[in-house]
């Protein structure tokens, strides 16, 4: 009898899908790992394949750190992927911080099923945005949930940065006559996500406008000591960040609706659903508060960079009424804009 | 953010110098059309009129005229076994009667397992239903899907187009819930009452489109009203102004319908579009919220579409609750009151406590004043800039171009 001629009953490693072993911890777990995640981003912490990653510090800086839950769906969307906005959107939450991203950690819930190509393609994305970002991912871990349970993938990753001890930015340090700057058109990736959901097709087409916010935020913070405070406005759009600050510095943001850049299909997309730009979606732009004379300086630093071309002023701070925003239309009125109230529903005209 | 000519500041301002010259006595201006009530809260329209022009908002929004007894049938439905319920978004969020039920909205029964999807079109919904009569495995019960049929003259169309087809196709599963309502009739109910107090109507330009404006013209003849179709973008509705202006304005005063909205609106509307709608729907009479039952002012489906009425498919086990009565929605739907004026209004009552029909839905008079406005009305000398200045912004629309 010849050994070549045995064959194992063992499960097929190399299944073209998740099943409910690869999250049992077991040989297949391992595999998964090996052959999908260690594959896509092989950090030496993560190589390590300890119960955690054991990181150098400078004692001096200070430390931030912050998680993020990633349950997109469509998991592929035209201008990015879930893998791609897991990381951005961690890099984007210190970056706006002050801080300089140094690691993150990635756990993976994935769904009985879902294609292991697939998996493998999202995971490609991470690391690809990371080796960008010049972050490693240091430790994961991965669970699998019956089918029905879970839109494919979801993940959660946590952030840790390193925060210079001169760095001090928050709501608190904004003062009456600051100036409130973007760093691009608002809405585009929420709008491109919601157009693939109601299969609507735009010429030119809507691209999500996931991007890593950090070398514009350091640069902002090296070269501006006026920088009082930034905000990544994601989730409730520029309506949500903007309240959100007004309500924690006490003071009014007055905006100038015709200065805030939106693009055409994304507008026109706005007005097809029923629903304002405002409170819509951004996954790589900046809202920065700065001093009145650090406006044309700060604006030049986002210029120069391609996420910030677009960048503009577009409104100021003060104290005429305390923690609202503003908006100043075209047409000199004005009107409060409201903290949006929930889950984005279009208008039936 | 105004792209469009009829958005354009220039235009905006020279109609509104106009308004201001020629109106020389108080007038009260009725719309009634949630998209025009949210244009003039918006872009702040109702800042640069006179302040002796008063305008006032309809029964405008077919979400928050939904009687909520309809919204109690449609949350039963939506949680029955295996059934996939249609809506329109902002239907989601609008309460029924059954204000101790943990779920009073739509949004409550899908956390709670309804398979509520957000459809755009009601044609999306007839999309739905025949994927999942092809999809279904041959033996397995294929799921029923129920259209949330709603809105004015403008959605009607597509509606009855949607159960045409799904009788032509024979797709059984397909059923609507049916609660449209027709404009004109409520209008009857409004100037019938003596004491309206309004001087001119701004229609609502879309509605003509597919309807025409002939019962317009009986309205003015009627009723000894002005009236301006117009659209919904500022220079339509400030076109719209000045022309109720100017005809209330004249020596003798006139009483003409005057469309604005000639660019697409025609006088006979669309007829293949009135045609689809009356061989499915009969006119019946109908309950709006906040406005009791009105005279023919609603659709029904005509007998032979009968089997795709969803209220009679689904055996009806919930009875309406009480309803609430301490806020004015009925006297904010008549234009008798603006919806701050209401006592209710921002503090026992706002959007996420709606009290009346027009906080229901964003689109409704009162969910519009609190949106966009705040309790103590905003000072405009107060703040910077004064109305219709140079902006010393630049305007970033010319890098943006595609």
């Amino acid at each position: 009898m010849s050994t070549g001629d045995w064959s194992c009953p063992v499960a097929n490693h190399l299944s073209d899908t998740i099943t409910m072993s690869h999250g049992a911890g077991g040989r297949l777990s391992a595999q998964l790992f090996d052959d999908v995640f260690a594959r896509s981003y092989p950090s030496p912490e993560l190589m390590a394949k300890g119960d955690s990653a054991v990181l150098d510090w400078m004692a001096k800086d200070r430390l931030a750190v912050c998680t993020d839950a990633f349950v997109v769906q469509p998991l592929m969307f035209p201008g990015g992927d879930i893998g791609k906005l897991s990381v951005y959107g961690t890099v984007n939450d210190l970056a706006v911080q002050g801080a300089e991203p140094v690691a993150l950690t990635t756990a993976w819930i994935l769904e009985e099923g879902y294609p292991i190509a697939e998996l493998a393609k999202i995971a490609r994305s991470v690391g690809q945005a990371a080796a960008e970002c010049s972050i490693r991912v240091v430790a994961g871990d991965t669970k699998v949930v019956e089918r029905g349970h879970a839109q494919g993938c979801y993940i959660t990753t946590t952030g840790i940065g390193r925060v210079k001890p001169s760095v001090n930015l928050s709501p608190q340090a904004i003062r009456s006559g600051d100036c409130v700057l973007i760093s691009g058109p608002i809405g585009d990736h929420g709008m491109a996500i919601m157009s693939q959901r109601a299969g609507l097709v735009f010429d030119p087409p809507l691209y999500s406008d996931a991007a890593p916010l950090h070398r514009m935020t350091l640069e902002l913070i090296a070269k501006v000591p006026g920088l009082r405070c930034m905000r990544d406005p994601t989730r409730g759009g520029i309506a949500a960040s903007l309240n959100e600050l007004a309500t924690a510095c006490g003071l009014c943001f007055e905006i100038q609706e015709a200065s805030v850049p939106v693009r055409p299909q994304v507008h026109s997309a706005c007005e097809l659903l029923g629903l304002d730009p405002w409170i819509v979606a951004n996954e790589g732009k900046l809202l920065a508060i700065v001093a009145p004379d650090e406006v044309e300086l700060s604006l030049e630093i986002l210029r120069n960079h391609s996420i910030g071309s677009l960048g503009a002023k577009i409104g100021t701070v003060h104290d005429l009424y305390k923690g609202l925003v503003i908006a100043r239309t075209i047409y000199g009125t004005h009107r409060i804009v409201p903290m949006p109230a929930g889950e984005l529903l279009p208008r039936i005209c | 953010m105004q792209s469009t000519d009829f958005g354009n500041p220039i235009h905006v301002e020279s109609l509104v110098r106009q308004i201001h010259a020629k109106s020389t006595r108080p007038l009260t201006l009725m719309e009634v059309c949630g998209g025009q009530t949210h244009a003039i809260l918006r872009y702040g329209i109702d800042q640069l009129l006179p302040p002796n022009l008063r305008i006032v908002h309809g029964p405008g929004c077919p979400v928050c005229v939904t009687p909520a007894e309809t919204i109690d049938r449609a949350i039963e439905i939506a949680s029955s076994p295996g059934v996939i319920f249609c809506t329109f978004g902002d239907m989601l969020r609008v309460p029924g009667s059954q204000s101790n039920s943990s779920a009073n909205d739509l949004m409550h029964a899908k956390s709670q397992g309804a398979d509520v999807r957000v459809i755009q079109s009601p044609l999306d919904a007839l999309r739905i239903a025949r994927a999942e009569s092809q999809n279904t495995s041959p033996g397995a019960p294929i799921r029923q899907v129920v259209l949330f049929a709603i809105g004015f003259e403008t959605t009607a169309p597509a509606t009855a187009m949607a159960i045409r087809q799904a009788k032509e196709l024979q797709l059984d599963s397909f059923s609507a819930l049916v609660c449209h309502v027709l404009v004109p009739p409520a209008l009857d109910a409004i100037f019938a009452d003596v004491d309206h107090g309004i001087d001119g109507l701004l229609a609502a330009g879309h509605v003509c489109t597919i309807a025409g404006d002939h019962p317009y013209h009986r309205l003015a003849n009627q009723f000894n009203l002005p009236i301006a179709i117009t659209g919904f973008e500022p220079v339509d509705l400030l076109r719209g102004i000045l022309n109720l202006v100017e005809q209330l304005e004249a020596k003798p005063t006139s009483c003409r319908v005057d469309n604005l909205y000639e660019h697409i609106a025609s006088a006979e509307g669309n007829l293949p579009a009135q045609r689809t709608v009356e061989t499915v729907f009969a006119v019946c009479d109908q309950h709006w919220r906040g406005m009791g039952s009105i005279p023919q002012s609603g659709l029904k489906l005509q007998p032979q579409f009968a089997s795709f009425d969803a209220s009679s498919r689904f055996p009806q086990r919930i009875q309406p609750g009480e309803q609430t009565s301490c806020c004015r929605a009925a006297d904010v739907l008549r234009g008798k009151i603006r919806p701050i004026e209401c006592p209710a209004f921002g503090t026992l009552c706002d959007p996420n406590h709606p009290l009346g029909a027009p906080m229901v839905s964003a689109e409704g008079a009162c969910a519009a004043y609190f949106l966009y406005q705040s309790l103590v009305p905003l000072n405009p000398s107060k703040l910077t800039s004064s109305v219709l200045t140079q902006s010393e912004f630049p305007n970033p629309k010319d890098n943006l171009a595609p």
